[in-house]
């Protein structure tokens, strides 16, 4: 569709118009922001001159973390899985205790521009460096997959542009703040996005709970703990087949839950893009004060999510359940496969449901009456509903049936969120090249302009891998991007930890330690998940002797990064032991950063 | 707080065991309200309530988080005095 026809229906859409307007402003505001914070010099592309004060440091780290993940997929995610969504709301927040108490402040007194500089000092060894940039180039890269899948979503459904222009508009928007402003450009950006997506979140969040408690709870968090929806719920569950919205370990046996919520944990404490955004601020007391701001402001977000996750279930449920089925129509016939039948749809009290209809057209909600009742049946056994995770955040607003500039707002939101952790990761991933492999191998006498230069260009480089990744994802955003937190886990969290507190770890130690946790986690993920990741069905003749089995104790392959951290931190300690201490600089460096003055 | 100025070294050691000592005390909490009550006990706990929630569930959804915010507070602010206390403030 172009721009032109775009436009003439958004007089049809309500919302459309809104949501041109929330996207145009907002999208100048970042390319604004980008203009007047562009760089010269390495210190700024990469640290941004470490001037960011703790507070605005604290809102940019929130916007870097809160993905499309976070913001598209969490509520949706734990809306499906009950009391087990509290895996992602821990997994995603208790790492920042970690964080602030056992590595950023730290890291701050260090005060070098990436991971891999700290990792390759502290060992003293290139080899240490490269392995380190190479994970964090890794990890970063299977991370923006799932945030460009989200960019494309967001746009595909809310503007109805195909999902490779949208993700193509997204890559542009990335590209000209973080290419002219390097991290200078990307922490303000990221401290804008921070307040759209926070609005975006909590004003459909607030209008729900109020709307199904009958106004008695404006505030999410208090509906969610004082209302009886929980016992509501609970009902419908259970006379549908279902088990109790509150009943524990219904997704997983308690030992996953435990794995993947300790590698969600350890994860987020080792992802490169958060950890750097300590290196920008002014002192080590920053850093440690960032670290609150980032996790409060976080908590926000987090706090209303499962509330989100929890009423958007029962009004999915309660609408859905038993509408009438008003007319269908078969569209994309031509292809010989006999198309797809889209449903118009009346809820059971006889309102029409035009929400169901909109979102058939993007393929992530699609219906089948099976049984030729006449009606959608969501009970358990007769699957005549197939809900995407991804949709349930995005069309909350128009399920609880908001006005059409809260639905606009909330794609905004998700755009918001979905480009200001790309932009931090890509920072990492051009940093990884440019600083740590290139100027350090290549070209180390390399001029200061050269340096600079040579960073935006990888930027760009990684935009464009990350725009591919996008619009061929790699499965569903939230899974893909749990993978990733398995991987960081099983790498720098424990080369970083013990760089710090164990003196005596040495460079044999570490890189054997990274080297074996990252191999173990990648290779038990890719193969049991290669199918998923890769988009392939299992059933091609060559690949299939490759498939394996939840093979170690049936730990999920979202949770065997904690063992993989395990095995880390029992390499690096036992080889560090069996070989010499490190030598005397290296000593004083630990003694050194670990106390501020 | 004002102490007689000790010896650099010394107060640089004794901030860091007094350092150590308060990170763990914090960890230790942090690991049993997240993968303890939040996890491994949450079935048990949801026997008793909060509000009109099963209270394992609550604090694996909400209470946990809390209690993230409140030790990372407790931590800037004690850091703080320790770093005063001991003269080792940037």
């Amino acid at each position: 569709m172009n721009l032109a026809t775009a436009l003439f229906e958004a007089v049809a859409d309500p919302s459309r118009p809104w949501t041109f307007a929330f996207i145009g402003i907002t999208f100048g505001a970042y390319l604004l922001i980008g203009w007047r914070s562009r760089v010269r010099e390495t210190r700024g592309f990469y640290v941004a001159g470490q001037g960011v004060p703790a507070i605005a440091n604290g809102a940019a780290t929130a916007a870097d973390w809160m993905s499309a993940a976070s913001f598209i997929g969490m509520a949706g995610l734990i809306s499906v899985k009950g009391s087990d969504g509290a895996m992602y709301l821990m997994g995603w927040t208790g790492g920042y205790v970690l964080l602030a108490l056992l590595l950023a402040p730290y890291l701050r007194k260090f005060g070098q521009y990436t991971v891999p500089d700290f990792v390759g000092t502290r060992y003293a060894s290139s080899s240490a460096r490269i392995v380190a940039a190479c994970c964090a180039i890794f990890v970063s890269l299977t991370y923006v997959a799932g945030q460009m899948k989200g960019v494309g979503v967001v746009f595909s459904r809310f503007l109805e542009v195909p999902l490779e222009i949208g993700v193509v508009i997204g890559m542009f928007i990335v590209a000209f703040f973080a290419v002219l402003g390097g991290m200078k450009g990307i922490t303000w950006t990221q401290v804008m996005q921070y307040f759209v997506l926070i609005v975006a979140f909590l004003i459909p969040a607030f209008a729900i709970a109020r709307i199904l408690t009958d106004g008695n709870h404006s505030v999410p968090q208090s509906a969610f703990l004082f209302s009886d929806l929980a016992e509501r719920l609970n009902q419908i569950q259970i006379d549908l087949g279902f088990d109790e919205y509150t009943q524990p370990f219904t997704s997983d046996t308690r030992l996953n839950v435990f794995c993947i919520t300790a590698a969600l944990m350890f994860g987020t404490a080792g992802l490169p893009h958060v950890i750097v955004r300590f290196y920008t601020v002014p002192s080590v007391r920053a850093a440690r004060w960032s670290a609150f701001w980032a996790l409060l402001f976080i908590a926000i977000l987090y706090t209303a999510a499962p509330a989100v996750g929890m009423f958007a279930r029962y009004n999915l449920l309660n609408s859905l359940h038993e509408a009438k089925i008003v007319e269908t129509e078969v569209v994309d016939a031509s292809g010989g496969d006999g198309g797809r039948t889209l449903y118009r749809l009346e809820s059971p009290k006889g309102e029409a449901l035009d929400w169901a209809y909109n979102w058939q057209a993007t393929g992530l909600l699609s219906f089948e009456d099976l049984d030729e009742s006449g009606t959608i049946s969501l009970a358990k056994t007769s699957a005549e509903a197939t809900i995407d995770k991804d949709i349930i955040v995005l069309s909350t607003p128009e399920v609880a049936g908001l006005p059409a500039w809260v639905i606009a707002l909330v794609a905004a939101g998700g755009l918001a969120a979905a480009l200001s952790t790309a932009a931090g990761l890509l920072l990492v991933i051009s940093s990884s090249m440019a600083h740590d492999l290139y100027v350090q191998f290549v070209d180390p006498e390399a001029s200061e302009e050269k340096k600079v230069m040579v960073g935006r260009l990888m930027i760009v480089l990684a935009i464009c891998v990350a725009g591919w990744f996008g619009i061929n994802p790699p499965g569903f955003v939230a899974e893909t991007v749990a993978f990733a937190f398995g991987l960081a886990a099983a790498s720098f969290f424990p080369a970083i930890l013990l760089g710090i507190f164990d003196a005596r770890t040495n460079r044999q130690g570490a890189v054997s330690g990274m080297v074996v946790g990252i191999a173990f986690t990648a290779f038990y993920i890719l193969g049991n998940q290669w199918d998923t990741i890769f988009s392939v069905t299992r059933d091609v003749e060559f690949v299939r002797p490759w498939y394996m089995t939840r093979w170690f104790f049936e730990i999920s392959p979202q949770g065997i990064g904690t063992v993989g951290m395990l095995l880390n931190f029992l390499v690096t300690v036992t080889v560090s032991r069996l070989t010499p201490p490190p030598p005397a600089e290296v000593r004083q460096l630990v003694e050194d950063i670990r106390v501020a003055g | 707080m004002e102490t007689e100025p000790k010896k650099s070294d010394e107060a640089r050691a004794a901030f860091w065991s007094a350092n150590k000592r308060l990170i763990s005390i914090l960890l230790i909490i942090w690991l049993l309200i997240s993968l303890g009550c939040g996890v491994w006990w949450v079935d048990w706990l949801n026997q008793f309530t909060i509000g009109s929630l099963p209270l394992g569930f609550w604090i694996a959804q909400q209470g946990s988080i809390y209690t993230f915010v409140i030790l990372i507070l407790i931590y800037a602010i004690c850091t703080d005095r320790l770093e005063r206390k001991y003269g080792v403030a940037e």
